[in-house]
């Protein structure tokens, strides 16, 4: 009796009511003669009684699942008997509610099982086989419903196409808003736990506060007790990590982009200029790999050949290899840009007797700056927003430094470290998780913002 | 061709007339060719640096390309085989099924770990003492019993048999014999070597002696290691040459003789099909304990026996040299080999390397992956459609267009939060499941499909709309049987692109829960699963050597996937690219 | 064509496609093609690009402080030929030129000579004016920067100056010198790539149909700039104006399909030219 096998029948509804559909507008037409006197085609029909029968079953179906879990939760918590919910903080409410649910599942429970939720347990199943097996009546009866009422609708004079193509329309619509609401999404849910947060920590203490460290403590008497989040250790890691990544980039790739579109043979650029791009193909957990396991450790060795203390998470590692990654990045919006500098202009520096070299860095460079410029602000911005690199081969220590051998952690490091840990939702660790996704939003916002406009302005230049 | 500037000889400023005197009384300077001339060598040196710099840029940027292919080439080949042990195993029916009525249950529950143990220690009875034997059978990986389970629920028929099995290897074994565990040199012996029993406390002690002075390899060896400062020099007199033609008796090289311990190399003879350890060493003989008897004491020629070295000293590997015995016997016998290692494909996450395998990640990674493509590619295309084709141009559709071209470069961890806010915390949707996977990645790869069907739609030139329409066809008849149509090359290669990227992502997924370990298999969109990306992410942090081999294979894995992707992209982009 | 076409073609007088295809059996050029104490000499120039042959065996004087025009049709060699003059054919990838061609007796496509000299010397003006998006004074400086002709500021802002003079463009930019070239009126940009020419003194300049982009006020004011420029500098212009070649050029060069079919005194070209073709062209029977 699950979802997914309802969600089945529906669609199987909908492709009978079109066969009942057609063959509904044939015969109301007189046979297959009459064909010409219906205002659309057979299809049509089809089409319109088969959304009759599944879009409104399919849009309660939607709702109903969403908002099931929900429902019965708050019917089960309102009948526990109060001393059991009585003096429990949040996250002990919460506990007790995973609890209930992996009882009823049959899964692990994790604190001791006692008849008061037993009874909550047996009184969460039942509710939900309720509430699907109404969801399942309710759910055919209306897509049967939808059936008849089209059926009996069907007739030549129907506009069948203007429907169904109207009920097309509104649904590509609603396609198109879901990148309104996914951005809305975004912000809703990450303003709205950081919200939470900020509630529980100042803003200021965040922001500007040099101390990291997001221990919270479980019980009053525990040792170790209130965290610290300021973040600046984070701002400044993933600063430190960025600027160097860039340092690496930005030279090899502007110059990779400047010798293969000026110097290079067509030839080889056709192999050269691929196989760069095969560095932005490459997933980022096998980047942070190679830094985890090759780069890391060759660059603790050569420090302390050098007589250096090289920690074996240095940021010069990560930053290194993220260096790596954004090479093309750089290379290619840069090779962009420069090609869509005209030919009359190097054709006139030429024509005055400069060299290759002297064209690309007095005329072509200065020409193609802002587009290389946006360029270098997006890769920054994924510079800034790279995980998977950090979290495996930079540490977990909040360390204010400017000493590249030593280990840092960075935004995107914490908001993993905070979130795959076992917490429930809305302790002060995992809000601020959400804080510092909102933080990490908001400048990647503005970075993209700024370099698109740029590069926009720069193209429309040449347009 | 670029403009290939020659250097050479520079312009003459040409016969008189005219040039001169002409052109130094117009400006009253030197002629202007004689100037550009003298700062052509400058100008020339820049343009070679410039040129130079370019091109090392394009030679790091391939040479990075290489180092990483070749560094997890090089860690990961090796995980497509996988080291077997033959062992003769006697499927004793007291063991296995005492009451002989061949119940199923019964069969299942059998202790197959004794057989194992039994077998091993059956081919290896010198070994005695407990605690030699807790290494004998760490030689089998911990899923050998299970191997000889399904052999008996398969086929009853062979209980009370004794059979040859290939039986699964331990990963340290198998590092052994990848050669990662320590690397071996072989030298062999050029003199005529004499075995002589030592009596003493000690069992098993031999020494061999060799004409030759073969040993004198194994102090020099010795003393380059301490030289390169790893190991303290014990003050030991030095070697001295003794003549070749004396047979020196052990006594009178006590003074200057080496002491061989855990922390140097260590050095085995292989002679007369037994092991000896060198535990002492002069330049003409050697002392050190059997760990493989001998089959016999008569005298080796030249050539017929060799020296073995252990370049990594015991104490720094996990495999301690009686069991590199143990092992080099396996190999003399042909009953230790390596085999294509299909139970990487077949089999689910485990905590012993030589278990492990991708199959759990690779279902997961396809649930999810056809799920995401189910959702993202009709929306992305409606929406695609719906914004070039028929939506009016006003500060809604313009917003909604600023909207999607940010989120294609908002980074990936933020959709990963959303994921963990709506549609676990708000929705209830279980973690770690193919369901919230393909959600999230949706969110992610839809700004990329759309943009790419947007350009695809956009290069169907306006004709083929005005003759549809010219037809009498509606609007959305156009878009569906004639633009549409003429579209779909160009999306199919968005949605691929968009697909490959979601493929290789790890830190949306993490953050939604896919961390777990996961050993079964997935079977559906609801069960628990994992992707290859964040499987990798998780070996990535297990210490034993094993488990680097293996990441490095499962990138490759996941390499190649998208490899033939990105080729299929390609390809598609090609064969149905149309000029208009 | 049928015979009723052939008919009216006959009476018109109009061309017709056969007129118009390469000349066989063309027995060389018409007229004097040199000229005293030449500044640039080309002798039997063949230009070809991958498989087409696009300059047949041109010979051709550059003379001393002279206006020679190139006419004729289109895609008939003339911008080809005159970008072999300061080779910048060199970047057209696939282009290969044979000939010689001199620059005061230096034979310019030596494999000693140096390119960057050489268009030091020999100067050219395109069709689309391209300045570069700099400053009105970057423009101009630029050439005479990179060559290094000057390192004092005061004096390259008297070059600066001199050059707007003479392309008579100082009056209506000395005060916004700092101002983007790109900014200026067509006319303006074009005399701007003119002073940008000038700035590094050369011998010849060569112009590809200079005017073709502009409006009629701003097409005079270049001719009589060019009037104006005879005086130091030697002038091989690409023009598709008969009109304008007649006004500017001393010495007019007819080019058909890659042939040079006829050279001489301009005033002769237009008024009693000796090949058929040449008079087809001028009286404008095609083209």
């Amino acid at each position: 009796m699950s979802i997914s096998v309802l969600f089945l029948a529906l669609l199987a509804l909908m492709a009978l009511a079109y066969h009942a559909g057609v063959k509904r507008a044939v015969s109301a037409a007189g046979g297959h003669a009459g064909i010409k006197s219906l205002h659309s085609l057979p299809g049509y029909y089809g089409f319109y009684a088969a959304l009759w029968a599944g879009l409104p079953a399919l849009l309660l179906l939607g709702l109903w699942a969403g908002l099931q879990d929900h429902l019965v939760i708050s019917l089960v918590m309102a009948q526990l008997s109060p001393d059991l919910v009585a003096g429990l903080s949040d996250g002990q409410l919460s506990l007790l509610v995973s609890d209930i649910q992996n009882l009823a599942r049959g899964n692990i429970v994790a604190g001791e099982v006692t008849p008061g939720i037993q009874a909550a347990a047996a009184d969460y199943g039942r509710l939900q086989q309720l509430a699907t097996l109404t969801l399942w009546i309710l759910a055919l009866a209306i897509g049967l419903g939808g059936l008849t009422l089209a059926w009996l609708r069907i007739a030549p004079t129907l506009r069948a196409r203007n429907r169904v193509e109207g009920v097309v329309r509104v649904i590509l619509v609603v396609f198109s808003s879901i990148a309104i609401l996914t951005t809305l999404g975004i912000l809703l849910s990450v303003v709205f736990e950081s919200l939470l947060f900020f509630q529980k920590v100042s803003v200021i203490e965040f922001f500007f506060g040099a101390e990291w460290s997001p221990q919270i403590a479980l019980r009053k008497d525990q040792v170790g007790a209130s965290g610290a989040f300021g973040a600046v250790p984070l701002f400044a890691g993933t600063l430190m990590v960025t600027v160097i990544a860039m340092l690496i980039a930005v030279p090899i790739g502007l110059m990779a982009a400047i010798y293969l579109s000026e110097y290079a043979s067509s030839q080889v650029r056709s192999w050269a200029k691929p196989i760069l791009e095969v560095l932005a193909g490459i997933p980022t957990v096998v980047y942070g790999f190679f830094a985890a396991l090759t780069v890391a450790p060759l660059i603790r060795d050569l420090g302390e050949g050098l007589g250096l203390n090289v920690s074996s998470e240095s940021a010069l590692a990560a930053g290194l290899v993220m260096g790596i990654m954004i090479i093309p990045f750089v290379s290619s919006l840069s090779d962009d840009v420069i090609n869509a500098v005209p030919q009359s202009m190097r054709d006139g520096s030429y024509a005055l007797g400069a060299t290759p070299s002297e064209t690309m860095r007095r005329v072509i460079f200065p020409a193609a700056l802002p587009g290389i410029v946006g360029g270098v602000l997006l890769a920054v911005s994924r510079a800034i927003g790279e995980t998977m690199i950090v979290v495996m081969a930079a540490g977990m220590s909040a360390n204010l430094t400017w000493n590249p051998l030593e280990s840092v952690t960075t935004v995107t490091v914490q908001i993993v470290a905070l979130l795959t840990g076992d917490q429930e939702f809305d302790s002060p660790k995992t809000l601020a998780a959400f804080a510092l996704g909102l933080a990490l939003f908001l400048v990647t916002l503005v970075l993209n913002v700024i370099a698109l406009h740029i590069v926009r302005k720069y193209r429309e230049q040449y347009e | 061709m670029s403009n290939s500037v020659t250097p050479g000889v520079p312009v003459n400023p040409g016969p008189g007339g005219a040039t001169g005197p002409d052109r130094a009384g117009q400006d009253g300077r030197r002629p202007t060719i004689e100037i550009v001339n003298a700062s052509l060598g400058r100008r020339y040196r820049a343009e070679r640096r410039f040129r130079f710099i370019g091109m090392s840029a394009v030679v790091i940027g391939l040479a990075f390309v290489a180092i990483l292919f070749a560094d997890i080439i090089g860690k990961g080949h090796s995980a497509f085989q996988q080291t077997y042990i033959r062992l003769t195993v006697d499927f004793s029916a007291e063991v296995i099924d005492p009451e002989g009525r061949r119940d199923p249950a019964v069969l299942r529950d059998a202790n197959y770990l004794k057989l194992a143990r039994d077998a091993l220690a059956a081919r290896f009875p010198e070994v005695t003492r407990r605690a030699d034997k807790q290494a004998l059978y760490g030689l089998l990986s911990a899923g050998a019993p299970l191997q000889l389970r399904e052999r008996v629920l398969a086929d009853p028929g062979i209980i009370g048999t004794t059979q040859e099995i290939w039986l699964l290897a331990d990963d340290d074994a198998d590092m052994f014999m990848k050669g990662r565990s320590t690397p071996v040199d072989i030298e062999r012996g050029s003199g005529l070597a004499s075995l002589v029993l030592v009596e003493g406390d000690e069992d098993n002690q031999v020494q061999v002696r060799s004409r030759a002075n073969d040993f004198s390899a194994i102090l020099r060896d010795l003393a380059d290691y301490r030289e390169e400062g790893r190991a303290p020099n014990p003050g030991s007199a030095p070697e001295s040459a003794p003549s070749p033609q004396s047979v020196p008796t052990l006594e009178s090289d006590l003074a200057s003789q080496e002491v061989l311990g855990p922390d140097l190399p260590s050095h085995l003879v292989a002679i007369n099909g037994g092991l000896v350890k060198v535990e002492r060493a002069t330049p003409s003989a050697v002392i050190g304990t059997l760990l493989k008897p001998l089959t016999s004491n008569v005298d080796a020629p030249a050539d017929q026996w060799e020296i073995l070295r252990f370049a990594t000293p015991e104490n720094d590997r996990r495999l301690k040299d009686r069991v590199v015995a143990w092992l080099h016997d396996l190999g003399a016998a042909g009953d230790i080999e390596k085999r294509f290692n299909t139970g990487f494909f077949t089999q689910g996450a485990s905590r012993e390397p030589e278990l492990a395998g991708i199959a759990g990640a690779l279902m997961g990674s396809f649930y999810t992956l056809a799920l995401t493509l189910l959702l993202s590619f009709p929306v992305g295309v409606g929406a695609a459609l719906y914004l070039e084709e028929f939506a009016p141009r006003n500060w809604f559709t313009d917003l909604i267009e600023v909207n999607i071209n940010n989120l294609a470069a908002v980074p990936s961890i933020i959709f990963g939060l959303l994921g963990l806010a709506v549609f676990i915390n708000f929705f209830g949707i279980p973690r770690s499941t193919p369901l919230v996977g393909a959600l999230v990645l949706t969110f992610m790869t839809l700004p990329t499909i759309i943009i790419a069907s947007r350009s695809a739609l956009q290069s169907v030139p306006p004709s083929i709309r005005e003759a549809a329409l010219g037809v009498g066809a509606s609007p959305l008849q156009t878009q569906f049987h004639h633009v549409l149509p003429l579209a779909i090359p160009g999306m199919l290669t968005g949605a691929i692109l968009g697909m490959a990227r979601a493929l290789g992502e790890t830190a949306p997924l993490l953050m939604i829960g896919m961390v777990a370990f996961i050993v079964d298999t997935p079977t559906g969109f609801l069960s628990p699963a994992t992707v290859l990306p964040v499987q990798v992410y998780l070996w990535a942090d297990s210490p034993e050597v094993g488990f680097v081999e293996r990441t490095s294979a499962a990138i490759l894995v996941l390499l190649a996937f998208l490899a033939v992707m990105n080729l299929a992209a390609v390809l598609l982009r090609r064969k149905f690219e149309r000029r208009w | 064509m049928n015979a009723i076409a052939e008919d009216i073609t006959r009476m018109t007088g109009a061309m017709t496609a056969d007129d118009l295809a390469p000349l066989r059996d063309f027995s060389g050029t018409v007229g004097d093609f040199t000229s005293p104490q030449a500044r640039m000499i080309c002798r039997n120039v063949d230009v070809h690009y991958g498989d087409k042959h696009a300059i047949k065996n041109v010979s051709l004087d550059i003379g001393r402080n002279e206006v020679v025009a190139m006419i004729g049709p289109s895609g008939c060699g003339k911008s080809t030929f005159l970008r072999c003059l300061n080779r910048m054919n060199d970047t057209v990838p696939g282009c290969r030129v044979r000939g010689r061609i001199t620059l005061d007796g230096q034979d310019i496509y030596d494999k000693q000579q140096d390119v960057v000299p050489l268009r030091a010397q020999v100067g050219m003006v395109f069709q689309k004016p391209n300045p570069f998006p700099k400053s009105i004074y970057e423009n101009v400086a630029y050439g005479p920067r990179i060559h290094g002709l000057t390192n004092d500021k005061s004096e390259l802002d008297a070059l600066v100056e001199t050059s707007l003079r003479k392309a008579g463009l100082w009056e209506e930019v000395k005060d916004r010198l700092q101002q983007p070239g790109t900014g200026l009126s067509g006319g303006q940009q074009q005399r701007l790539c003119i002073a940008r020419t000038i700035a590094v003194s050369p011998e010849v300049i060569l112009m590809d149909e200079p005017c073709s982009a502009l409006d009629p006020i701003a097409t005079a004011r270049i001719e009589e700039l060019i009037d104006e420029l005879r005086e130091q500098y030697s002038i091989a212009i690409v023009t598709h104006s008969m009109q304008q070649a007649a006004r500017v050029s001393q010495r007019t060069a007819y080019f058909h399909l890659g042939d040079l079919v006829e050279v001489g005194e301009t005033s002769q070209i237009f008024t009693n030219p000796s090949h058929k073709l040449t008079e087809d062209y001028i009286t404008g029977r095609f083209g």
